[in-house]
């Protein structure tokens, strides 16, 4: 295998090692919390929102973006340490 | 100054802009007509996409719908922006890697078939004009309401502001006149919501307001539900849908977002792969602004609208509630004779829309035919939330005027976008493609250019004759993406085993079954068969939802067809590796 077959296994692996992460983050906020269990997160509350449906309506929200984000940053960094950056 | 000359004055502003852009913007190749060149920033893309993505029934529907609908219209929130997510991470960077123009180019060249790409062709046309009708209908109905004329001539006044930008621009016209009405309609949407917000909460910021307190100190979320269990309705923060079903919807929305061809086509207009990921991330951002304003001004309508109109004398009732009874999206029958609105739970109506009788009531009402038993004596059409809105809370009329224009900018946006997949799929997909391969670059220019002019005439026709289906059927067009393009995009690019038998399996199964459950429980056939009730819904899964189950079974079928069937050769396998790298993108090519 040549080095650059190597270098390209590599960058995958470890951007489905991202993608898992990210997506576990994803799920959970938003079919965990503003769906699954946001009876038992209603029980608390953030200024006038109860949490649950805080999650359903805005947190959820807030948090994709970040996470789009995140991704970006770490693929950048990902990109110029395999070289693939251009 | 009215209403409506504000009106006038705002939607001539903003329309010659659009016009400018169009005439500055002319495309000249087919790179730019279908890609707009493939050199728009990520800045601008994001915008662009966003205004794309943000329909008439986003602007005008969607905080309509949630007010009604409290815990239930998360399904929306959180289905219409998570798959933003799925799209930058799974989708966005390999489709620009691969650099072609269209999602059917992807399929027929990753699956080696021309079968395919014609499967995928006629999937992303079904699922463009099942979406594209309902917006030349809320052009139509934005002139109407605003702008006092005939919804035909609206229809017919949008189709050619359209057809201006989209026939000169191609994408690259969309694109820019995209980037000026996601400006339009971001302003005229935030505009009224912090006004209404610092009316009702004394907080400015929508967001934040939404969880504030109104006078005498309790939380506004609070008054809402305590407001809703008075009156008999469910309380506002915990809804009616079962949990699965909400999830399922949920999932349907979400991965039919990331699977919508004139979503993802946009992401083959920017220069590089890092770029790609990165306008995807700006979109949402630009997106969440609207979407997290929605439901804050949901709640504030919903409150408003509770306390202006409940146990109010009909006589003293604002002017607003009085020209949009005129316009027929609200009905009220004095039920028990005492000149007062009564609006608790229930459905006022027998049959869904109000029948008006010629005569007035005693008390100045438009009387209706079709009065049900039921104690509640008001109808409120969902769609007026957003437009009433302001005239509600007192807004001045400039503010008005520019919720109509921000309405327009929406739904021109969104329609331009889908027309340009409709007459790519038709010019690129099959002409290019398959019939004509031998076309000249001018040629194909020109065949673009006339399927628009077709596309365009009958997605107005929708708006002018809408079958009564259409409505129903916007809502699903997700539902139809979710089961047909996005398992096989997804699979094309994370296995790379995955091969031609397998992919065209699943997509065929896919959207048949989305299409077949579509019409059994929710559509009907025309004339043949009425939808089944509710009762008999699988798994107690509504058609919105059902596209998870349809997506879950493409997946299932085409992993097990193509294990079963020979590997897909080596030149697929090494393309597949190399849209996995980002670096040597390239621009988008024909070839």
């Amino acid at each position: 295998m040549s080095d650059k077959q190597k270098h390209a296994s590599a960058y995958w692996k470890q951007n489905i090692k991202y993608l898992a992460i990210l997506l576990s983050i994803w799920f959970v906020v938003s079919y965990g919390c503003g769906i699954l269990f946001r009876e038992e997160l209603n029980q608390f509350r953030l200024g006038g929102f109860k949490l649950g449906f805080w999650f359903a309506q805005q947190g959820s929200i807030y948090v994709f973006v970040i996470l789009i984000f995140v991704y970006v940053r770490l693929m950048n960094k990902l990109d110029k340490k395999y070289g693939f950056d251009e | 100054m009215s209403v409506q000359t504000w009106t006038w004055i705002l939607v001539g502003i903003t329309f010659a802009l659009y016009f400018g852009i169009a005439i500055w913007a002319r495309a000249g190749s087919t790179k730019e007509f279908y890609v707009a060149g493939g050199d728009v920033s990520p800045l601008a893309n994001g915008m662009a996409t966003a205004a794309d993505w943000m329909s008439a029934a986003s602007f005008i529907s969607m905080a309509g719908l949630i007010s009604f609908m409290g815990y239930d219209g998360s399904v929306f929130l959180m289905g219409w922006t998570g798959g933003y997510v799925l799209l930058a991470l799974l989708l966005a960077p390999y489709l620009r890697k691969f650099g072609k123009f269209t999602v059917p180019d992807f399929i027929g060249d990753r699956y080696y078939s021309n079968t395919a790409r014609t499967v995928a062709v006629i999937c992303a046309l079904i699922v463009s004009f099942t979406y594209v009708a309902g917006q030349m209908r809320g052009v139509g109905i934005v002139f109407s309401q605003f702008l006092q004329v005939d919804i035909n001539i609206g229809v017919i006044i949008g189709m050619t502001v359209v057809l201006i930008f989209a026939f000169l621009g191609g994408m690259k016209g969309i694109t820019y006149t995209q980037v000026a009405q996601y400006c339009v309609l971001i302003f005229a949407f935030m505009v009224p919501a912090f006004f209404i917000s610092m009316q009702m909460t004394g907080n400015i910021i929508p967001q934040i307001g939404m969880g504030g307190k109104v006078e005498g100190g309790a939380f506004l979320l609070d008054k809402l539900d305590t407001l809703h269990t008075q009156l008999g309705f469910n309380e506002y923060t915990s809804g009616t849908k079962s949990t699965w079903d909400v999830f399922a919807i949920t999932l349907a929305l979400m991965v039919g977002t990331a699977g919508l061809p004139h979503v993802i086509v946009r992401f083959f207009t920017v220069p590089k792969v890092k770029d790609a990921r990165k306008s995807a991330g700006l979109a949402l951002l630009f997106i969440a602004i609207l979407y997290t304003t929605a439901p804050a001004i949901a709640v504030f309508s919903r409150t408003n609208l509770i306390e202006t109109v409940s146990e109010q004398e009909y006589k003293e009732i604002p002017a607003w509630f009085k020209n949009w009874e005129n316009t027929g999206l609200i009905a009220w029958s004095d039920k028990n004779g005492d000149g007062k609105i009564q609006y608790v739970a229930g459905n006022a109506l027998s049959g869904k829309k109000p029948e008006y009788t010629e005569a007035r009531g005693t008390n100045g009402e438009r009387l209706i035919s079709n009065a049900s038993t039921a104690e509640n004596e008001l109808y409120v059409d969902r769609d007026i939330m957003v437009l009433a809105n302001p005239e509600i809370a007192n807004l001045p009329n400039w503010v008005i005027a520019l919720v109509a224009a921000g309405g327009l900018a929406a739904a021109l946006s969104t329609a331009a976008g889908l027309l340009l997949v409709i007459s790519t799929s038709i010019s690129h997909d099959l002409i290019k493609k398959q019939l004509k391969p031998n076309i000249s670059e001018k040629g194909e220019l020109l065949a673009a250019r006339i399927a628009i002019l077709v596309a365009i005439i009958i997605a107005g026709l929708f708006g002018i004759y809408p079958p009564g289906f259409v409505a129903a059927v916007v809502a699903l067009a997700f539902g139809l993406a979710a089961a047909s393009f996005f398992p096989a995009i997804i699979l094309g690019i994370f296995d790379k085993r995955m091969n031609k038998e397998g992919a065209i399996a699943g997509m065929v199964v896919g959207i048949s079954l989305m299409l077949f459950y579509m019409i059994r429980y929710k559509t009907g056939l025309w004339m043949t068969f009425d939808p089944r009730p509710a009762s008999e819904w699988w798994f107690g899964t509504s058609p919105e939802g059902f596209g998870t189950i349809a997506m879950i079974v493409n997946v299932v079928i085409s992993v097990v067809v193509s294990r079963l069937t020979p590997a897909p050769p080596k030149d697929v396998q090494e393309l597949v590796e190399n849209i996995r790298i980002p670096s040597g993108a390239g621009e988008a090519s024909s070839h």
